[in-house]
């Protein structure tokens, strides 16, 4: 028994083994019961001329059901501000953080979520924006905290985070499903969690969640990194760069 | 065509970007105004996020002024003796600006004291300028002829520390571009612009500068301010988009060039009289966003990853 243990917790302290198992996870997705599903791309790479992408997600059930497809971006802290009017000028009186909010949200399912789910599944498994748990950083009265949720949910679906309108999942048959995933270009960058559920009587069933990067590549993730790692350098670069710039374009007219 | 800017993260019409670097360097070129005024809240305005406009712009107007001050060099239009003067006293202005600038964010309302000030500053500059220039065009379409005296002998003229300015054909005490630079450098500071909107009505009526000499001058000075504010933001807050500046830098010395010629065509007059319009017009337009209801009464303060 203590020797088992022992080279149980030999094989996971061995980074080769955990290695092993995360490029499992990462290329086999996690098979739930009664479901399978994987995306056509498991890496969004943002290019010089990245104008957004669209990602399949296909799959098969084993038997009928109902299919919903949540898509959440890493969780970010937002601050959202209110102004007010005083003396005759609108200023900035309230601000309210939010410590978790997914940096996008996008929802597709094969029927209207509202026929297939419970309310209270829907709630449980956040399904809909209006299920998202944001949690504010201070505490406040809950008036004010959905007021300035209601803003927040209506400025990222202005920008395009929020999706607000539900993608269609599409049956082929009575088993094998697919849906499309628009990704705008301002999309944020990061590890994207694409959560599949089963759902049947109204209740899900099965689940399966399979993890989506989106990451800079290329001249402009070179950029982006240089910035953070070598700031001053950055800067001086950048200024540099602009004052060469500068004099060559005032090379050509010369004489003129 | 779109391009993606790897700081600001999006991706915006690379045409859009050029028209927009021309059109600010246009009038950066024309008035010597560096034009950040009006570039940051444009590019707002197309989708770049607040922080990463204000420190982009900053990295573009190093470039356009230098350009800018290379075609105003060749035409003899810099008063290097002048620049360096003014220039030290603006960056230890903008020393004492900074703090000031950090002591507001702290008491908070910091962007509402800026709009005051700029409404205040741009307004009564504004009135003033086109007042005068009115009167002077007047005078010029009566008399005809009859040469204007360079500027009025007052109290600043008594001040010790007498330099000879060539360029400005100027002999004044060199306290009194020290003077105006420190108090621009506090003021850009503040307000977080290149200064060249307020230095350029300065130099005219304050020291009694020609015109003609006045923006490659004005240039010549924001070229390290904005260097400075670039250098800073990126070391700071990061939020300087090399790619983007690059983009509207190619647009803007197109504009400058354009700009510059069609300024030295202009009066003396003219231009006084059009700049005036655009400082009152910047003013009625910051007055009137801060009293507008707003359409959406929330914002987006600031996301963390």
């Amino acid at each position: 028994m203590s020797v088992r243990h022992a080279s149980i917790s030999e094989k996971l302290a061995c980074p080769n083994y955990v290695l092993i198992a995360v490029l499992l996870f990462w290329a086999l997705p996690a098979q739930a019961q009664g479901l399978a599903a994987d995306l056509t791309s498991h890496l969004i790479a943002i290019t010089t001329g990245f104008t957004g992408v669209s990602v399949v997600l296909f799959g098969a059930t084993d038997g009928p059901g109902d299919i919903v497809v949540a898509v959440r971006g890493p969780e970010r802290e937002m601050t959202i501000r209110r102004k007010n009017r005083v003396a005759g000028i609108w200023v900035n009186t309230d601000e309210l953080t939010f410590v978790n909010v997914p940096s996008f949200y996008a929802v597709a399912a094969s029927h209207p979520i509202d026929g297939i789910l419970s309310p209270a599944a829907s709630a449980f498994y956040r399904l809909g924006i209006a299920n998202l748990k944001l949690e504010a950083e201070t505490p406040a009265q809950s008036v004010v905290v959905d007021a300035f949720r209601a803003a927040l949910e209506r400025i990222q679906q202005q920008t395009g985070l929020f999706v607000s309108r539900i993608g269609k999942v599409d049956f082929l048959g009575e088993r094998l499903f697919r849906t499309t995933i628009a990704f705008p270009s301002n999309v944020p960058t990061g590890t994207y969690l694409v959560e599949v559920f089963l759902v049947r009587d109204k209740d899900v069933v099965s689940g399966q969640t399979t993890p989506l990067v989106v990451s800079k590549v290329g001249v402009d993730a070179a950029v982006f990194e240089f910035s953070g790692r070598q700031p001053g350098f950055y800067g001086a670069i950048a200024v540099l760069t602009a004052v060469v710039a500068g004099w060559l374009a005032s090379l050509p007219f010369r004489g003129a | 065509m779109d391009i993606y800017l790897p700081i600001a993260e999006v991706s915006l019409d690379l045409f859009v970007l050029l028209g927009l670097g021309a059109a600010v360097g246009f009038l950066s070129g024309v008035f010597g105004v560096g034009g950040g005024f009006l570039l940051t809240p444009l590019l707002i305005f197309i989708g770049v996020p607040p922080t990463v406009a204000v420190a982009s712009s900053a990295n573009q107007l190093v470039g356009a002024s230098v350009s800018g001050v290379i075609s105003h060099w060749r035409r003899g239009n810099v008063d290097f003796k002048m620049g360096s003067v003014l220039l030290a006293g603006g960056l230890a202005g903008s020393v004492l600006g900074v703090w000031i600038f950090t002591l507001l964010k702290r008491l908070g309302q910091v962007e509402l004291t800026i709009s005051i000030c700029y409404v205040l500053l741009l307004g009564t500059l504004g009135g003033l300028m086109i007042i005068e220039s009115i009167r002077s065009m007047l005078r010029l379409h009566q008399s005809g002829a009859g040469r204007r005296r360079l500027h009025q002998h007052n109290w600043m003229h008594g001040l010790p520390l007498k330099a000879r300015f060539r360029r400005s054909r100027l002999y004044i005490s060199a306290l009194l571009p020290i003077g105006l630079g420190f108090v621009i450098g506090v003021f850009s500071a503040i307000l977080g612009i290149g200064g060249g909107f307020i230095m350029v009505p300065a130099m005219i009526y304050m020291l009694g500068m020609p015109t003609s000499v006045v923006p490659g001058t004005s240039l010549l000075q924001i070229i390290f301010v904005a260097a400075n504010v670039t250098v800073l933001q990126a070391y700071t807050n990061r939020t300087v988009d090399a790619v983007l500046a690059l983009v509207l830098l190619v647009g803007g010395v197109v504009g400058a060039r354009i700009g510059s010629r069609f300024g030295t065509r202009l009066r003396g007059e003219q231009l006084r009289f059009l700049l005036a319009m655009m400082v009152l017009a910047v003013a009625a337009k910051l007055a009137f966003d801060m009293t507008v209801p707003p359409a959406d009464l929330y914002s987006i303060a600031s996301e963390k990853g």
